[in-house]
Formats: structure tokens, C-alpha cells, sequence
């Protein structure tokens, strides 16, 4: 008899789906099926039972052989690293729970490291943004509630967030929005045709890299004030028909993705549209949402600014908390040889950073910390494999919205492993045995 | 004015930041007590002695003070930080933050400067013969200060984002800039002698931009008004003067709207 796990939480992207329903083995060691989740859900729990999956840490010596070693020889090089380094990065935390980004930090606190998560390459500008000008937003359940105006600017849920827009943004039928879709105006602003714009009452397709002049178009369309002819691509009626169409909803929501975020512009791009956003509030009701990708990249975020003050690229290299993107930011790090050693967890930056940021991780000493034998493992000198975040191991997550939510354990992890918590908490005891602290 | 004479020795292995190197930290010391200022690389502390050879003494205020560092400072950060009074001289290049939040003195850098020179300047002079990296003569992260007095003149290029939320001073780049010139700015003056990109004057509410050359696409918040003949860097031009940014907020004084102002060489 297989039992069935109710309310589990999909541990992959920002959407965070709390409605999964797990079917496992009577003995809970295998996962049979996934209810309720996405494709690329799905795949994440399933994939944890992959036959190729590392159980045991291995090293890379002087020739490049990987050898197998133990778990108290992977604790104590780790830590041996962290301390003899005069500015050691630790990158990754967005595809982990709270408690080990936290056990994480006091390691980086103790070791004077740079911290820094996958909002450095994608919704750092976000971030910077925020804190510039400030933001108004809401959650996902005002937005499946209230929301009749919805724009979906350079992002592409329909493949990014698949159920995104069933759960929250489009089609849900809410307190208030009791026709679902058929009440809901829905704007994509993207450069191609994607399977989002496909599905929108009005795409705007503009030029890549005007964004920015877009936005500040929609400003003055709201304004009243006059406009040229096109603003990047698009004709003057078009801009101010969307704005006529924003100011008349009842609830407006701006979603945004790394089709901003990482363009020309960057995080002027975020404030232009949280300015925008505010502009609105003077008719209607309007609000502004990041659509964050991995699951737990916002938790990494806010444990690090309850912690150190700033979301992402803290440097406490000195023994207090700096921030400054474009200094302290792990690509401008790694390309300018600003830091001597690397140690990643919840992240694949040797599948995501530009190939001269992984060149210098391949120079450095360095661990990855994946349940996987990822491209970052393979630049790395020592692999540490560690139990699924979300899925043999629960925890606390963000969802993209700022809300936390309890993720679950459904399986039992392979005999011996650690969590990621579980592992830096004995590379913390290790550390404060090198370093002589309590 | 007494001298302090800075040579790089050591290159840090990795970078390290020097904020001491002001000659408000070096006033009313010799060269030994120089030395044993720290600087920090990473997380250790370490002296200045470790990395440059000193020579000479400091003046007894900052103000009777000049250091001038003979070579490449590529891998040193934050050179004049806070600097108040006095001169310093780079004989080469240096790091980010030359002249971050200064308040009075001049810097003359020969060479290059990185980012985030002139980060909320206050006052003083920085020169810099080559190019100046991004964010010069902006805000800190955060800040809605930018710039607030003092003139930066720049020989070469600039890069993106200069002069973001400035509300005083000069900025002169003889050479080309990149995107964002003055986003957010609510005062100060901004002269372009080379071209623009985009994005100028984006979001601002206050202050002039000057530009000499191109700039390849105007933002659309900003309204053609009339020509206008002036001096500008002592040069004389016609220009074409546009208002904006229209989608920004505008102050009233005195029942007349303030707007940020781009001026364009014909
Ligand atoms: S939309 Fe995201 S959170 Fe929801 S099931 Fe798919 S991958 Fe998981």
C-alpha cells in the first residue's frame, strides 16, 4: 500500500506551490508519483531519486582525479578553506531552506567571507531598486482575489512559473474576481513572441533595450503629458491606450522578470516601473511583484537582511556588514581576483556565471555543496553531496511574494547523508575549533 | 606644504582598501607613523609600510598637505575617501571610490579611476587625465545624495551611470559617456563634451545636462522648448534646450514648474 503526502510544497521555482500531493512507498523511501505540480516540479522530486545520484564527497586531486573521501575530511577541508582565506566567497543559498543560509551566515561572519545569492544574476537590480525608491506591493492572494489589470513585463511564466498564472495571476476565480480571466486584462511587454505574449490581450512588443523608455513613456501617457510619435517600437495610441486600460482596472499588478532585470538599464529599469506603479496608486489601486526564480532566493534574502541589514553581496571582510553591487557582487569578485577561495551551496553558478568568473573558481580553492554532480562541481576541488532541501529534508522558504511558507519532508534521504544545515553546522563547530572561539 | 611620497612595493595579492590614505590621516605625522597606518586586505589588517615605501613628512593639518604616490594603484580602493583639505597626486591609475564622499582638497589622478569615484562628493576637486569607470559622482547605494558640491573633471570617458540622484555640483567628461547621465538628478550640472548614449536625464527633476555631441535616443519625457546661445566649459555654442523628465514629479517655486534641462550643441 503506497501512502499519500498531502500539502506538500514544491521546492523549484518562486511560485511555491503549497497543493502538491505526494504518492510514496509504504516504507517512505520512494517517490511513485507527483500530484498537482508542473513539469519541472515534478521533475525536482523525482529527480532526487535519480540512479546517477552522489551519496558520498568526493576530491579532486593535484591530477584531476576525483577520489571518494569521507564526510569528516570534507568538513575539515571546508573549513580549513573558509579560515585561511584572506576574502573567501560563499555563494549560492537560494535553493536551500532558511536555517542552513542562517548556519551559513555565522560560518561567513566568523571567516570575515562575502555572502551573496542568485539575486546577484538575476533579481539584484530588483533589489538595489527597492532600496532606491522604495516599493508597493502586495501577495499573490490579493492578486488572485483583487487583481483585473495584470502586466507581465519581460518575463515568461508560461514557462518560467508554469502554474503561475493558474494559481494567482490569471485565471483563478477569487473573492473579488469571480470571472477568473474572462475579467482580467492581461499586457505582456517582451521583445519576442513567447507563449506568455501569445496569450495576452495586448503584447507590446518593443525594441530590446527600451524598457526603460517604455515605462517612462507610461509615465507621461499618465501625466497627460504629450508623447513622440513611437517610443521604442510601439506607436503613441498603443502606450496610451495601455495606460488609459491600467488606470481604469480596479487592482493592478506589475509582474517583472529577467527580461528588466538584466537588460540595459538594469536596476533603473525596477525603479522607473515601481515609479510608474506609484504613479497609479493616484487612480487606482497598484502594486508590483518580482517573479523570483528559485524557490527559497527571497528567504535568502530576508535572512540576510534581518541578519546583516543588506539582501545580497554582504561583504564582512572588515567585521561589519557592507553592500555595494558592482563591488561586492560575486561575478565583479571573481573577474577582478578580489577573492581567494569559493564555496557554493543551493546554486549552479558553473551552469550560470560567464565563463571568466568560472575560470577563477577552477584556480581557487573551492567546494560545491549539491545534491548533484553539477558544472559547478566539476571546477570545484571538492564535491559535497547533501540531501534534498524540500524533499528528504523540510524547512522554511519565501515565496516570491515575501510569504513564508513551511516546506515538508516526504522521503527519507539515502542512509548516512547530511542536510545542508546538518553539514554547515559541523563545518561551523570545525571553524570555531581552528579559530579557538566558544 | 610639506610632501608625503607614496612608491608601491608590494602588489596585495589580493585588493585592499585604504581609506587612511587622506592627508587628513596623514597630518601631523612622519613618515614612520605613516607607515604604521592600517590598510585592509580582505580580512587582515595590515600597514601601509607593508605595501608602499613613505617618504617625506605630513604637514600639520591636511590643508599643508600633499601626498603624491608614485605608479599604479590599480588594486588599491578608496584613496581620498573622506578627504578634507589638502592634495593628493596619482602618478598612474587607481581603484574604486577615489574621492568618495570628499569634502574639501584636490585630487589629481593621472591615469585611470574605477568605479564609483566621487560617490557623494561634498566638495573638492578631483581631475582625472584618463577615463573614469561607472557611477562616477553618484549616490551610495541607497543614498538620495548624490554629488552635492564640488567639480569632477574627467579628460577621457566616463562610463554608465553617472551622476545618479546628484543635487550639486559639476561634472565635466571631455570624452564619451555611457547609458544613464543624471537619472534621478534634482540639481547640479552635468557637461558631456564627447557623445551620449541613452537614457539621459532620465527621471530627473532638477539640473542641466550639456551635451556636445550625439545622444541616440532621447528620452521621451523630455519637450523641445527654444535655442539658446551660451558659454558653456568655456566654449560658445548654440543649443538646443529641451524640459523633462515629464513623467517625473516637478516642484513649484514661485508659481513657475522647475525641470530638469538637457541642452544639445547644434
Ligand atoms: S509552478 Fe513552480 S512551484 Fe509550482 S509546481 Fe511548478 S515549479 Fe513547482
Amino acid at each position: 500500500m503506497a501512502k499519500i503526502i498531502t500539502d506538500v510544497v514544491c521546492p523549484f521555482c518562486g511560485t511555491l506551490c503549497d497543493d502538491l500531493e505526494v504518492k510514496v512507498s509504504d516504507d517512505g523511501k520512494e517517490i511513485l508519483e507527483v500530484y498537482n505540480a508542473c513539469v519541472i516540479g515534478t521533475e525536482k522530486f523525482l529527480h532526487s531519486q535519480a540512479e546517477d545520484r552522489l551519496t558520498v564527497p568526493m576530491k579532486q586531486d593535484e591530477e584531476g582525479n576525483w577520489n571518494e573521501v569521507s564526510i569528516d575530511e570534507a568538513v575539515d577541508y571546508t573549513a580549513q578553506m573558509l579560515c585561511n582565506a584572506k576574502k573567501p566567497l560563499m555563494y549560492g543559498w537560494s535553493s536551500t531552506n532558511c536555517e542552513a543560509q542562517s548556519a551559513g551566515h555565522e560560518i561567513a561572519e566568523l571567516c570575515g567571507a562575502v555572502v551573496d545569492n542568485t539575486a546577484t544574476v538575476c533579481h539584484g537590480t530588483t533589489l538595489i531598486a527597492v532600496q532606491d525608491v522604495g516599493v508597493p506591493s502586495c501577495t499573490l492572494g490579493e492578486v488572485k482575489n483583487r487583481a483585473d489589470r495584470i502586466v507581465f513585463w519581460g518575463c515568461n511564466p508560461a514557462h518560467a512559473h508554469p502554474r503561475h498564472m493558474s494559481r494567482y495571476s490569471i485565471f483563478p476565480r477569487g473573492f473579488f474576481t469571480g470571472k477568473g480571466h474572462k475579467a482580467r486584462k492581461m499586457v505582456v511587454v517582451d521583445p519576442r513572441s513567447t507563449d506568455t505574449a501569445k496569450m495576452a490581450d495586448l503584447h507590446m512588443q518593443i525594441e530590446q533595450g527600451r524598457d526603460y523608455e517604455l515605462l517612462s513613456a507610461l509615465r507621461v501617457a499618465i501625466r497627460g503629458n504629450p508623447l513622440p510619435e513611437t517610443v521604442a517600437g510601439i506607436p503613441r495610441e498603443t502606450i496610451q491606450d495601455v495606460a488609459e486600460t491600467l488606470k481604469s482596472g480596479r487592482f493592478v499588478v506589475i509582474f517583472f522578470g529577467m527580461g528588466v532585470t538584466q537588460s540595459l538599464s538594469k536596476n533603473h529599469n525596477i525603479d522607473i516601473a515601481i515609479a510608474l506603479t506609484r504613479d497609479l496608486n493616484d487612480y487606482t489601486k497598484a502594486a508590483i511583484m518580482p517573479m523570483r526564480g528559485h524557490y527559497n532566493v527571497t528567504g535568502s534574502g530576508q535572512v540576510l537582511g534581518w541578519q546583516f541589514g543588506f539582501p545580497f553581496c554582504v561583504d564582512l571582510s572588515r567585521g561589519f556588514a557592507r553592500y555595494n553591487p558592482g563591488d561586492s557582487t560575486s561575478n565583479d569578485l571573481l573577474r577582478r581576483g578580489e577573492v581567494d577561495a569559493v564555496f557554493v551551496l543551493g546554486s549552479d553558478p558553473g551552469a550560470h556565471f560567464p565563463i571568466s568568473s568560472v575560470k577563477k573558481i577552477a584556480q581557487l580553492p573551492s567546494v560545491c555543496v549539491d545534491p548533484h554532480y553539477t558544472p559547478t562541481s566539476a571546477v570545484c576541488k571538492l564535491h559535497m553531496p547533501t540531501a534534498f532541501v524540500g524533499v528528504e529534508e523540510g524547512g522554511c522558504a519565501y515565496r516570491m511574494d515575501n510569504v513564508p511558507i513551511e516546506t515538508r519532508k516526504v522521503v527519507e534521504p539515502p542512509e548516512g547523508m547530511l542536510s545542508d544545515e546538518g553539514f554547515l553546522e559541523r563545518v561551523l563547530a570545525r571553524v570555531k575549533e581552528i579559530k579557538g572561539v566558544a | 606644504m610639506e610632501t608625503v611620497t607614496l612608491t608601491p612595493k608590494e602588489q596585495p595579492e589580493l585588493f585592499i582598501d585604504a581609506e587612511n590614505i587622506t592627508p587628513n590621516a596623514f597630518a601631523g605625522k612622519n613618515a614612520a607613523e605613516i607607515a604604521g597606518l592600517s590598510v585592509f586586505e580582505g580580512n587582515q589588517t595590515q600597514t601601509l609600510g607593508q605595501y608602499f615605501e613613505v617618504a617625506g613628512k605630513a604637514g600639520a593639518t591636511a590643508e599643508e598637505t600633499k601626498i603624491v604616490i608614485k605608479g599604479d594603484v590599480t588594486k588599491v580602493k578608496y584613496i581620498g575617501m573622506r578627504m578634507n583639505g589638502g592634495e593628493i597626486v596619482v602618478e598612474g591609475s587607481a581603484d574604486m571610490y577615489v574621492g568618495a564622499w570628499m569634502e574639501s582638497g584636490s585630487i589629481h589622478v593621472k591615469g585611470n579611476v574605477d568605479a564609483f569615484s566621487g560617490t557623494g562628493m561634498k566638495g573638492g576637486e578631483i581631475e582625472v587625465d584618463g577615463n573614469a569607470g561607472n557611477y562616477l559622482g553618484a549616490a551610495y547605494r541607497g543614498d538620495w545624495r548624490g554629488m552635492q558640491a564640488g567639480t569632477i573633471r574627467v579628460h577621457g570617458n566616463a562610463g554608465s551611470d553617472i551622476g545618479t540622484f546628484m543635487n550639486g555640483g559639476t561634472i565635466i567628461v571631455e570624452g564619451d559617456v555611457d547609458v544613464h547621465v543624471g537619472t534621478h538628478a534634482e540639481g547640479g550640472t552635468i557637461i558631456v563634451k564627447g557623445n551620449g548614449k541613452s537614457k539621459i536625464g532620465g527621471q530627473m527633476v532638477k539640473g542641466e545636462i550639456y551635451v556636445f555631441g550625439t545622444i541616440d535616443v532621447m528620452m521621451p519625457g523630455y519637450v523641445y522648448r527654444e535655442d539658446v546661445d551660451l558659454e558653456v566649459d568655456g566654449a560658445s555654442a548654440r543649443f538646443a534646450l529641451f524640459e523633462g523628465d515629464m513623467g517625473e514629479r516637478h516642484p513649484k517655486r514661485k508659481g513657475q514648474v522647475t525641470y530638469g534641462k538637457i541642452y544639445q550643441k547644434y
